[in-house]
Order: structure tokens, then sequence, then C-alpha cells
């Protein structure tokens, strides 16, 4: 069922939903064009299904249309956005020629009608060709993706579009760049009423160690994510194996395995091989018919969880474990030291020892785990809930229209 | 019961919110965090003096300044660390003073020190941020007491923390609203120089909030 605004009132309070209906009055008569490139699957769908119906639930009129390519078009954008991870790909001339030539048959297509224009990450992103057929309108490119470390000739290529627009947004201060454009932060968000992050009931949670065979009467240590080398997951074993010298716990890494990334079988394999018959280390498979509500009940039923990650975008697996008030041990890397106040909201690592000893704080001091995960609980409340996105979101569409310090609306 | 004074100017309650913007600027050591610290614009410093505050506005009180954090967690200099964060924010009305006081403190901090710079390690550098403020009104106004304790109850802590902190340091002030009201429209002087006596930095904001709502209302 859609969200109304007022659902979230017991949750962040009347006087923030009463703020975002003063800022939307403000935006009255403005139309808010969202284009990305899919409207299922993915971050970027998954968020703008949520926000759109809720600005417009709060009177600011937001639309959100799709660009149109084939197959040859979205391994083009594929290949840009590895570059923009950092990883080498070829990108020949004709790759090139396909992306100009979708992005044309694409402005042919698709009416621009926006007061203000938000583009959302690479595939649409040459739109901004047209901005001159439309005076008067604001164009905002709006990048999900983690650009630390982008391929310098990809990066180019797109700064050349990226500096035609009037504003851009990332997710984290690491990932800023040297434009001439204002670049605001702007951190992703969850939803407290998803299915993920919903409150769940202890005999549901139950339920879901059950389901996994999971042990109830002992800490576990968990670790979602996908099985992919830049979230260590062997790192995290070797961690757990120098806890478990010390703790009786287990280790549980949840995650999904896409059977057609070969990369997955592979990391999966080698996770396999260095578990080797180790009863206390549970691998999951996460069944992906219930993967939210297990998910879940994973990260409530767990004592302490891990993102012992070498590289990240957000992490929204550990926004969506700070939220459930779950002490956090995470490296410092993305977005998680804006989640994670070393010794405030969390523990931050920088290596295999340093987080098994971080572990081991939390599962001997379980008063200090829950107060700082209580600390977590209320950071995400303020910080990285959908009313602040929203809030964010509606903020940047007013500062379009001014360059002072303080605005007075 | 007596009847309450009634201000000739009645007291809006605004309210102050902030979004972020990158300067893509960053420093890895103590040397880079100077060089930042003297040529970054005010609103930058002001950020990175109160953002912890606002971000963190449930912890209990220890609200360290940005730059104090860093130095401490990622630079692992608990001298200087414990040096910046004990420069107390209640003495400066303006951000340029501030900024002077920070400067200074890192300044004799490294013309004792001996030992090489450290540099962060790598995805932890020091990102100056800067803070785009909003001010709305929102719809509360009190002409006497009673309306104006029933406003501090329904304002968000972003209001208390703009009457409180914003209009005072980054705006030049000199003062917070609420004193400044309760002292030149309210006539209630006793109470303004109390709330006006607070170390705001030294609450989270809505133990704050009960703060206020406790003096305001031993003078009801």
């Amino acid at each position: 069922m859609e969200k109304r605004i007022e659902d979230y009132i017991p949750i962040v309070g009347r006087d923030n939903i009463d703020e975002l209906r003063l800022i939307a009055e403000k935006l009255k008569g403005k139309t808010i064009q969202n284009i990305n490139s899919t409207a299922v699957g993915g971050g970027v769908a998954e968020i703008l299904s949520r926000i759109v119906p809720l600005l417009n639930n709060l009177g600011v009129v937001t639309k959100w249309d799709v660009i149109k390519g084939g197959t040859d078009f979205f391994q083009v954008t594929k290949k840009i956005h590895n570059a923009l991870h950092g990883k080498r790909e070829n990108i020949t001339r004709n790759n090139i020629k396909t992306f100009f030539e979708t992005t044309k048959a694409n402005i042919k297509e698709l009416r621009l009608y926006g007061d203000i224009i938000f583009v959302h990450d690479p595939q649409p992103i040459a739109l901004i060709q047209e901005k001159k057929s439309h005076p008067g309108a604001k164009w905002i490119w709006r990048c999900h993706v983690d650009v630390s470390q982008p391929i310098t000739g990809v990066w180019r290529f797109l700064k050349k579009f990226i500096e035609r627009y009037d504003a851009t947004v990332f997710s984290a201060p690491s990932f800023a760049q040297k434009l001439k454009l204002r670049q605001f932060m702007i951190c992703p968000s969850i939803d407290p009423l998803s299915e993920k992050n919903r409150e769940i009931t202890r005999v549901e949670i139950l339920s879901v160690l059950k389901k996994y065979g999971l042990p109830h009467n002992k800490p576990l240590v968990t670790q979602v994510s996908r099985f992919d080398r830049l979230k260590d997951p062997l790192g995290v074993i070797d961690a757990f194996k120098l806890v478990q010298k010390r703790v009786d716990c287990h280790l549980v890494l949840a995650g999904s395995h896409a059977a057609d990334d070969p990369e997955s079988s592979e990391v999966l394999a080698e996770v396999r091989e260095r578990v080797k018959d180790d009863s206390n280390i549970h691998i999951l498979l996460v069944d992906p018919e219930t993967n939210d509500f297990d998910i879940n009940g994973l990260q409530r039923g767990s004592s302490v969880i891990v993102q012992k990650s070498i590289r990240e975008g957000f992490a929204l697996t550990v926004t969506e474990a700070l939220w459930k008030a779950r002490p956090v041990v995470a490296s410092a890397v993305g977005g998680i030291p804006l989640q994670i106040a070393h010794k405030y909201s969390g523990l931050l690592c920088h290596s295999v020892e340093g987080a098994a000893m971080q572990i081991k704080q939390f599962l001997n001091n379980p008063d200090y785990a829950a107060k700082l995960g209580a600390n977590g609980k209320e950071h995400v409340k303020q910080n990285f809930l959908l009313s602040r996105h929203l809030r964010d979101y509606m903020l940047l569409f007013l500062a379009l229209y001014s360059t002072k310090d303080i605005v007075y609306l | 019961m007596p009847t309450l004074k009634k201000a000739e100017n009645p007291f809006y309650f605004s309210t102050r919110l902030i979004l972020r913007e990158l300067t893509g600027r960053r420093a890895r050591n103590i040397k880079e965090l100077l060089k930042g610290i003297k040529t970054v614009p005010g609103s930058v410093i002001y950020n990175h003096t109160h953002q912890f505050l606002q971000q963190h506005i449930y912890l209990s009180p220890e609200p360290p300044n940005d730059f104090a954090y860093w130095v401490r967690e990622f630079l692992g200099d608990d001298t200087l660390g414990e040096r910046l964060n004990s420069i107390d924010t209640c003495d400066y009305v303006t951000i340029r003073d501030l900024r002077n006081a920070i400067i200074k403190t890192i300044r004799d901090y490294l013309a004792l020190k001996k030992t090489p710079f450290r540099n962060a390690p790598k995805g932890t550098e020091f990102n100056f941020i800067k803070a785009y403020s909003f001010v709305l009104p929102t719809p509360y106004v009190a002409y006497d007491l009673k309306e104006f304790l029933e406003g501090i109850k329904k304002i968000s802590v972003y209001s208390i923390y703009f009457h409180m902190f914003e209009a005072k340091l980054r705006l030049e002030r000199g003062t917070n609203d609420f004193s400044f009201w309760l002292g030149t429209s309210l006539n209630e002087p006793e109470l303004a120089d109390k709330i006006a006596g607070l170390d705001p930095y030294t609450y989270t904001l809505e133990d704050l909030r009960e703060k206020l709502i406790k003096l305001i209302e031993k003078y009801l």
C-alpha cells in the first residue's frame, strides 16, 4: 500500500512532518521531472518509487520519466558505471556512437516539461544537450555512484555534460570532485516502514533464525552483503576466528548469489573453502522471495553487525543495522564514517585484527553495545530516514533559485 | 491569578534547515587542515563547529567540533584533539573570532610539536563542507510567556537550534533570540539573563528544550 506522509509521524514526530509541509509550500507552482533509466530494479528506482509519491503527497508536483535504450546501450552504460567505480573498461568508438544515438532517440521521444529537471546517474546524462531548448528550466544531475576514484578518461567524458547542469548531487563527501558548479551532498536514506526495516516481533525474528538453522541462544555476528571481494568476506571470517578464540559465538554471512555472475561464484567458493567444516560459521544464500523480511529478522536477531568492506558506496546495510539499534563494527570507507561516529554510534575498524577487537568489545560489554546501538538508531532517525531525504531534495530545489549562504523563505 | 504581561512585538518562531554543499577540498594531515581552516568561507567553519551538534542531537553532553573529532580519531592526536575540543564556542560572537581561535590553537600546538606529521588513513581525509541555511517562519507566535512556552514545546529542535545558536553566532546578534525578546519586548530581564547564561553547547537539543521549559515555567 502506498505510504502517506502522515504515516511517518509516529516515527519522526509531528514537528518534523510540519516542517516538510512548510518547505513544500515554497515549491508551489513548480513541477519536478525526474528522469532515470529504469522503473524497477536497482537502488535508484527503489528510492524514486518511495520519494515521488510522498513529494506529491506533500503538494510538490513530481513526475518520473524513464529513458529507453537497447541492450547495446545498457552494455555501454554498464561499462561507464564500472569505470566510475574505478574499473578499467574498454569503451570503443562504437560504444560512444551507441550512447549518443540512444540519447538522440530519447531527446526525440521524451517530453521535457519540468521546471526542475532532475536527472539520475550517467545513463540519461547527455539529455542536458537539450538545455537551450528549455530556457528557464533548472537542471540537476544526481550521481548515485561512488565516484571517489573514477577512471580519468570516462570521468572527463562525463564532466563535459555535468558542467552544463545547474547543480550536482553526491552521496558522500569523498565523492566530491573538482567541478565548476555547485555540488550538494545528499545522503541516501532508508524507509522505516518498508519490509526490511519495519518493527517485527521476537517471534518473527526467531522464525527467521529457525528457517536458516541458526542458534537463538548464542551471540550471532552477522555481515549482510553480496559475495563480492570488495565486501571482504574472507577478512570477516579471519576476524571471526580471532574472536572465536575468546568468545563462544556464531558468524553469519548472509547474501544473495547471482548465478550469472562468475565473480560471485568464485568468491562464494573461496568463502566455503576458508570456512571448511567450522559449524559455527553459517553461509546463507537468502531466499529472494522473502529477502527483505529475512534480512530484517537476521539483523534484529544478531548481537553484532559487521560491514568490513574494502570499498563502499554509502553502505545502506549499515544504515539498516543501526536503525535496528544493533551495535555495528564497520570499515571506515565510503559513506560509513558519516553513519558511524567512532565510539559514539558504533566502532570503526581498519584491519582484520581491529575488527576482531571491536567485535569482542561489543560481545563482552553488552551495556556498551546497547548504548552505542541506541545512539546509532537515533543517528539514523535524525539523519538517514526517508523524511530527511525528502527535506534535502526540497531544499535542493529551492537552492537552485538562490546563491546566498543564508536563504530567508 | 496575575495577568500575563503582553508584548507589543510578538515573538515569531522560525526554523532553520541546512543543506550541505561540498567544496571538493580535503585535508590529509594537520598542516593541510590548518591551511583549509584559514581560507575556507565562514559558512564552512560554521558547519564544522556546529555540524556534530546538529547531527548528533541525541548524544549526551560531549559535542566536539568536527576538527577535534577528526584530529583525535583519525590523526590519533589526543592532545590537539582535546585542545580543539575545549575551545568554548560560547565565548565567540562571530565566526571570524572562532576561526582565529581555532587557527591559534593549531599554530601554538604545531610550534611545540617535534614529531612528523601523520596522514589520516586513506578514505578518512577531512572533507570541508559548507552549510547552506534556509530560514523559514513557523506558524507559532507568542505575545506572552504562556504562548512562548507553548511555542517552545511545539517547535522542532531545528527551530530551537536556530534561535539559540544560529542567531547568536552566525548572524552575529550577540545574544540568542529568546533572551533578546524576553529582555527587550516582554520585560523579563532575569529570565532573559538566565537563558543567555546557559551553555547550550553542553546540552543535547532535547535536553535544552527541557531546560528552557523548566526555566520559563518558574516565571509563569
